[in-house]
């Protein structure tokens, strides 16, 4: 129930373009976009592992899909916007996450080094599996 | 001495207006005058009739928010000269309902800070005889930044989840609750966490961050959220794996 006052409000509604005016907005929508793209290479990844299951000629023709020029295009659309993802999230852990050693605050450089060391380390391990193969 | 046009939004319901209007006043371009002068100039000498909120012109009472050019700026620490040659846009902050002119209804912020219980809880009380509550300097500084905050509503105004679902209970509030979480006198992280973990609380958050960037106090309720989402996920998966633990 209203009062006659509030009825009187001026009541405003967001434009439905509202993050296109503004660059902190748009950054913002992207970053959320990215998610759809990181979905994307799980479904990929999943793929794989069902073609691989099926035998070397359905892993053959999984291959020949994914290098359909289409298909480059598309993935390495997807790798921008996973890396927006990854280095956006990594940049806000240090606000998000409050570390202490020893009862002392860890100062948020020092966690943020510690994510991308990590990443790194992630990184470093991948490759040097894919190289041994 | 040079002019600075004002592009003042107009709202008066009195007269039948439907909708703002956008109505422009010419003020002079002081170097020591801000936006918030600028308003007072044409209350006193233009038009009395503008309608406004202001009091302490020193960034402390939170009163005087406003949209500058778009903006959610404190207009008593948004100067003149720096918005040159103008025209400089004056709204009403964004995101909450007008009452008239430039003056937005605040009821919903009153009964979302009070929801998350912004003070200090003690599961027993001690006695005045024994004093005050003890605190150091390194406890201080844990939640001293979140006490920073002047209710100026700009983080509401800058937080495009607040604009399109007006039951998330916002960045301040947030914010302010987190304070006392931080406070180590307080004892009532659980009661708050209960309030803060529900569907319109920090999970609506979707960590934009303009938030943050708007706080004329430095403040950044964006961490804070994200802090209270920390806490209520470990606090769930604590009561998943210990259940015996819990409450």
């Amino acid at each position: 129930m209203i009062s006659p006052l509030e009825a009187r409000y001026y009541r405003r509604r967001m434009p439905l373009l509202w993050w296109a005016h503004r660059r902190s907005y748009a950054i913002f929508v992207l970053r959320e976009l990215s998610s759809a793209f990181v979905a994307l290479f799980i479904v990929e990844l999943l793929l794989l592992v069902r073609a691989t299951a099926r035998g070397p000629a359905a892993y053959e023709s999984f291959l020949d899909t994914m290098a359909h020029p289409a298909m480059i295009v598309l993935n390495l659309i997807a790798l921008a916007f996973v890396l927006l993802h990854a280095i956006t999230f990594a940049n806000l852990t240090p606000r998000a996450m409050i570390v202490r050693l020893r009862g002392r605050r860890v100062p948020s450089r020092v966690v943020l080094a510690g994510v991308y060391a990590g990443w790194l380390l992630v990184t470093a391990f991948l490759a040097w599996l894919l190289v041994a193969a | 001495m040079d002019q600075i046009t004002l592009r003042v939004a107009r709202y008066r319901p009195d007269d039948e207006e439907t909708e703002p209007v956008l109505v422009d006043y010419d003020v002079p371009l002081r170097p020591d005058w801000a936006v918030l002068d600028g308003l007072n100039y044409i209350k006193d000498e233009l038009d009395g009739t503008l309608s406004y909120r202001w009091s302490c012109r020193m960034g402390i009472c939170g009163s005087c928010g406003m949209m500058v050019d778009g903006e959610p700026k404190l207009t008593c620490a948004t100067f003149l000269v720096d918005l040159a040659p103008g025209p400089v846009r004056i709204e009403p902050l964004a995101n909450f309902p007008v009452i008239r002119d430039l003056i937005v209804d605040l009821t919903d912020f009153m009964h979302k800070l009070s929801s998350v219980k912004p003070w200090l809880i003690r599961q027993d009380e001690q006695p005045v005889e024994d004093g005050e509550y003890l605190q150091t300097p390194a406890q201080l500084d844990e939640f001293k930044q979140f006490s920073m905050c002047i209710n100026c509503m700009l983080c509401y105004a800058a937080c495009p989840v607040y604009g399109l679902d007006g039951s998330f209970v916002g960045p301040a509030a947030i914010a302010l609750a987190h304070r006392y979480d931080l406070d180590s006198r307080d004892e009532g992280d659980r009661q708050r966490l209960t309030i803060l973990a529900q569907p319109d609380g920090v999970w609506d958050c979707t960590f934009v961050g303009e938030c943050s960037t708007a706080c004329p106090k430095g403040v950044d309720p964006a961490g804070a959220i994200q802090q209270a989402k920390l806490a209520a996920a470990q606090e769930a998966m604590k009561s998943l794996l210990l259940p015996w633990r819990s409450r």
